[in-house]
């Protein structure tokens, strides 16, 4: 799993009807120092994450098919937590 | 999966067979800011994308997912075409600048595509 910071929402009306529903974010990875590192991806959302939050993101498609909850889905990455801010 | 644009198609006449029939789109990854991200690469269309449309892809072997249960040898599929997307605290993102793609996306609302 990958530290991610969402950085926005995507719609789209057209798409595989394996993903109607689908909440779709823009997540950042980012790595300890808070930077960005590497392409925005764009995930699917399993745990209601919001814009800004820091999260938990799975690059594989096996786990975003589990946390989309649909088999043979047609996704590469998932939204699978949100890191508690630090106090 | 990631944000792209299309740019452009490909025909090949000779491919595997598990191929045939599907539509080769050239997809140029973007940032939320639009800004090209690496190199373009080809993907399959599973969703009736055309030139200059804003799209999704997925990489790796879910991308033949969605041609289930036929196996198709492809390692990137475009699962969806954006609408809009909101880049953080940005402007509305607006689709696909090509006129002929707009068209084409209004046609397919209204034939109940969507």
């Amino acid at each position: 799993m990958r530290l991610a910071r969402v950085v926005g929402t995507v719609v789209a009306t057209r798409k595989n009807p394996k993903l109607d529903g689908a909440k779709l974010l823009l997540a950042q990875p980012v790595d300890q120092a808070g930077e960005a590192t590497g392409p925005t991806q764009l995930a699917i959302d399993g745990v209601g994450a919001g814009i800004g939050e820091l999260v938990l993101l799975v690059l594989e498609g096996r786990a975003a098919g589990t946390a989309l909850g649909r088999r043979a889905a047609p996704v590469d990455a998932a939204i699978v937590g949100i890191i508690d801010p630090a106090s | 999966m990631q944000l792209a644009r299309v740019i452009g198609t490909v025909v090949a006449t000779t491919k595997d067979a598990g191929l045939a029939g599907c539509t080769l789109l050239v997809v140029q990854p973007l940032s939320p800011q639009r800004e090209t991200v690496g190199v373009p690469l080809v993907a399959v269309d599973t969703v009736g994308a055309g030139r200059g449309e804003e799209v999704f892809f997925v990489r790796g072997r879910e991308a033949a997912f969605p041609f289930l249960p036929a196996v198709v040898p492809t390692d990137a599929s475009v699962v969806g075409i954006c609408d809009h997307w909101h880049p953080d605290g940005g402007a509305v993102a607006s689709p696909g600048r090509d006129p002929r793609a707009r068209r084409r996306a209004a046609r397919a609302t209204k034939k109940g595509r969507n």
